[in-house]
């Protein structure tokens, strides 16, 4: 949901007005609200979240069996879990479950919770599940795979030997958040697992309850005193549906809001300057790129992939559009991720990609349609694009739509050029990998639909340089692997990578430990305070 | 409306038109065959659901892919899309759906995973307090505007009157919406920022109507409802000056008509004063299409004002039928649909019903 002209209106009208208003906290300091555009809270239930928000709000609700601690990226903590072991073979882990928790009912947190959470996940089978199930488990065999062996031990099993990194930071994500069985199960309707129920109330033991949902509207959450790392400080956390950057910005400057966090690149300039607002910039896991789909003949060819990559207006796009809101990145790790290359090797150079069209036979350019959601940025990257191509005589053809449409089509290899955005699901390479490098089946019923299959790139090579890093116990040599393929595919890919997001937050100076990770399932409110 | 609508999409659900007036017509003839009226108006409103349930059902868009995100595999994708009813044909679909919105049953939104009603019940009340606070300011204000420059006609308080009405038609809301914002909650503090409500008074009052001025005031809250009608100040007065732009120049070419009227010269001559003639005989017979007009005016802000409630935060109609078609949740945009329909049914129904009050020859 977004008009076009609205933030450049907004924009032209509030920059004339640069003055700063009265500072006054307006937020009991026990308080912190958020001005945020939440669009959508689709369900509240780990089995099924697949959107930014909900993922967020259920870091805050539950515990999951390991957890992302933001001050040691490189390994997971215990969450639920205090401690585990993995057998030799690489395929059982046995993790030990952390005495005295208490779930919001005030029902204590066992093992038996742990289990049934994950397997509930498999057995409903939604949006998330395919992050479990990606370990051979199902809803035939999980009962016996995922298990409560005693009250306080829960055995996960796989079916091959996974790199145990890429266990761990599967379950770091929201598909492992446990939930409060007894609660849960006295909600159930229809043998539904307490699905329906599930999805705008929550049964967690982590440091927030819900208070209120309203959708488009409001969430509110209030801190759970029996936290077991302790009460949070700030008692209430309260988002606000507040969908358009300048109002965010009004209600922060004024106090009205301690943090906003969907500023476009003008009002941002404006808060800069101002000595009551930070602003804080977290590199996410979100990469921008176009798809090339290999199935039109033009695209297909080496040169023109690689002229295209030539052909790409990096700074001026960032100067003109992105501003602070992005930052460049032309690999498929995003910065930040264990094994990701920083290397920016493409630049704006006409000349050598009119050099490649000449030799791919194509001297004089070609035609070619670009599927575009009709949203900031993309549809204003998508247009100077536009302008830039043109240079080299091919004429692109702009096909405005909004996501769903454009997806649906892009999901159908229908289109010739997509310009989209991918984000990791879970705070791992393969996530990445899998999307970018692998495609078991490219025929058109395969039933795994990600980036390299929806363009059409058959890659067996790639296909298994991602599974053997995906096997690789070794962390050393599993980066290795992953590093020479973003190499490899800087070249080769029908991916033109461009950017990278950056979270952005304006936050009222007073405002501290506002915990933001570099996915959008890892963002913690405990330790914030005024 | 056209001020207020987005990228083009159809945030206008196509409206009945012309149902209630012909019945009107009949009615009058014949001296009120309500059967007639009841058929006209269940007609026009299964024509308005099958026109949205297939314009919601060819448009390119996946409702599976809105359900279940973007990465599932296959067969977990046809269950949701079996869930969904969306193997069966296009015709039988559609009188499922028939069948269950009669029992009342529009189905869950799947963006908010309330069922459709309650989520319409949420939204509606705001944007009927929204609608009917400018409505009035517009009726209030429109009308003796409309009124003065069409009696001083070509003066410069005409020419101001006229102005403004051209104003409230160019001016695009959304930049008045954020002007109103900075002015009068950001650098004066004299108004509360976007949103209803401010948020220490929220979950204070128990929603019976969902329009918290009614709420707040059964309750005996008198902060809640002084600070509800604060956050109402600033968007009904922007969509109360729309309101009034348009009001304000169909009274004044309503009233320059009665006004060459030879009645209105047998009155002078007669040697009424000139304030009966203009407010007593010309406004009372001008005052029959007048009612039109603003109940047209109404319900166009009751189908929601979208970019208002986008730029004042207000959790109303207008933006949930918009992000629900933006999103593929055909249940509330047809849910949502419905409720716009009822809406200019039954103000229709009402203008008929003040028409006949209003107008000696219609009784």
């Amino acid at each position: 949901m977004h008009v076009r002209i609205l933030p450049v209106a907004g924009a032209i009208g509030l920059s004339v007005m640069l003055a700063v208003a009265p500072v006054k906290a307006a937020t009991p300091s026990n308080m912190v609200v958020m001005a945020w555009q939440i669009d959508e809270l689709i369900s509240l239930d780990p089995a099924e979240i697949y959107e930014f928000a909900p993922a967020e709000l259920a870091a805050n609700f539950y515990d999951r069996v390991v957890y992302y601690d933001i001050a040691s990226p490189n390994e997971m903590k215990g969450g639920a879990a205090e401690s585990w072991t993995i057998s030799d073979d690489g395929k059982t882990f046995t993790f030990k479950i952390r005495d005295g928790v208490k779930f919001h009912s005030g029902n204590p947190l066992t093992a038996e919770d742990v289990a049934w959470s994950m397997q509930r996940v498999v057995k409903l089978d939604k949006g998330p599940a395919f992050i479990l199930t990606g370990f051979g488990l199902s809803k035939d065999n999980v009962e016996q795979k995922v298990r409560a062996t005693d009250a306080r031990t829960v055995v996960f099993e796989t079916d091959k030997a996974y790199a145990p990194t890429f266990v761990l930071n599967c379950l770091g994500s929201w598909v492992s958040s446990v939930l409060d069985k007894k609660t849960v199960m006295a909600n159930e309707k229809n043998g539904d697992l307490g699905g329906a129920w599930l999805k705008t109330h929550e049964a967690g033991s982590g440091p927030f309850t819900l208070n209120l949902l309203k959708a488009n509207e409001m969430v509110m959450l209030d801190a759970f005193e029996g936290y077991w790392r302790g009460a949070p400080k700030i008692k209430r956390v309260a988002l606000r549906h507040v969908p358009e950057s300048a109002p965010q910005r009004l209600m922060l400057e004024k106090g009205d809001a301690d943090v906003a966090r969907d500023l476009g690149p003008d009002d941002l300039d404006v808060l800069a300057k101002n000595p009551d607002i930070k602003i804080r910039k977290i590199p996410q896991g979100m990469i921008y790129y176009l798809g090339l789909n290999q199935k039109n003949p033009n695209l297909a060819k080496p040169e023109v992939i690689e002229a295209l990559k030539w052909l790409i207006d990096y700074k001026g796009i960032e100067k003109n559009i992105l501003r602070e809101t992005k930052i460049p990145h032309q690999t498929f790790l995003p910065s930040g991720f264990f094994g990701a290359l920083d290397d920016t090797p493409y630049t704006l150079d006409v000349e050598k990609a009119k050099a490649l069209l000449a030799k791919a036979g194509l001297p004089n350019g070609f035609k070619v349609t670009m599927d575009v959601r009709n949203t900031y940025p993309t549809a204003d990257i998508a247009q100077i694009i536009q302008a830039t191509w043109a240079k080299a005589g091919i004429q692109l053809e702009i096909i405005p739509g909004d996501n769903k449409q454009t997806l649906t089509k892009y999901r159908a290899r229908q289109h010739d050029i997509y310009i989209g955005r991918w984000a990791p699901d879970y705070l791992d390479p393969h996530s990445n990998a899998q999307g970018f490098a692998w495609n078991p089946d490219n025929a058109d019923d395969s039933s795994n639909k990600l980036l390299a299959w929806r363009n059409a790139w058959d890659i067996p090579q790639y296909t298994g340089m991602t599974e053997a890093a995906l096997a690789e116990k070794d962390p050393a040599k599993r980066k290795a692997i992953y590093e020479d393929m973003q190499r490899q595919f800087l070249k080769v890919s029908p991916f033109v990578i461009m950017f990278q997001d950056v979270a952005v937050l304006a936050e009222r100076k007073n405002l501290q430990g506002f915990e933001h990770g570099p996915n959008f399932d890892v963002i913690y409110y405990r330790n914030m305070t005024k | 409306m056209a001020l207020d609508t987005v990228n083009g999409a159809a945030s206008t659900p196509p409206r009945p038109s012309g149902g209630g007036r012909r019945a009107r017509h009949a009615a009058a003839r014949h001296g009120g065959s309500i059967l007639r009226v009841i058929a006209t108006l269940a007609f026009t409103f299964l024509g308005l659901l099958a026109v949205t349930f297939f314009i919601g059902r060819v448009v390119p868009i996946d409702p599976v892919l809105a359900a279940v995100g973007d990465r599932v595999n296959a067969a977990t994708y046809e269950r949701v899309r079996i869930e969904l009813g969306l193997n069966l044909p296009l015709w039988e679909q559609f009188f499922r759906y028939i069948w269950a919105a009669l029992q009342g049953e529009f189905g869950e939104s799947v963006l908010t995973s309330n069922p459709v009603l309650d989520d319409i019940r949420r939204v509606f009340p705001a944007t009927l307090e929204l609608a009917t606070v400018a409505t009035v300011i517009g009726v209030v204000l429109g009308v003796p505007a409309g009124v003065v420059a069409a009696t001083r006609r070509g003066t410069w308080i005409d020419h101001a009157i006229r102005l403004l009405g051209l104003a409230g038609y160019s001016v695009p809301v959304f930049w008045l919406g954020l002007m109103g914002l900075l002015v009068f909650y950001a650098r004066l503090d004299w108004l509360p920022g976007p949103g209803r409500i401010d948020l220490f008074f929220e979950g204070l009052v128990t929603p019976v109507t969902g329009i918290i001025l009614i709420d707040s005031a059964l309750a005996g809250e008198w902060d809640v409802f002084w600070n509800a009608a604060l956050h109402l100040v600033l968007p009904a007065s922007i969509l109360g000056y729309f309101s009034l732009a348009y009001i304000s120049r169909m009274t004044r070419s309503f009233m320059l008509e009665q006004l060459q009227q030879e009645y209105v010269i047998t009155a002078r001559i007669k040697g009424l004063t000139e304030r009966a003639v203009v407010w007593r005989h010309a406004l009372g017979n001008a005052r029959v299409p007048l009612v039109t007009v603003i109940a047209l005016s109404y319900g166009t802000l009751l189908e929601g004002s979208v970019l208002t409630e986008i730029v004042f935060s207000w959790p109303g109609l207008g933006f949930y039928i918009t992000n629900s078609l933006l999103n593929a949740d055909m249940n509330a945009v047809l849910g949502g649909t419905i409720v716009v329909g009822a809406v200019f049914i039954g103000l229709n129904l009402l203008s008929d019903i003040l028409y006949r009050l209003l107008d000696p020859r219609a009784r």
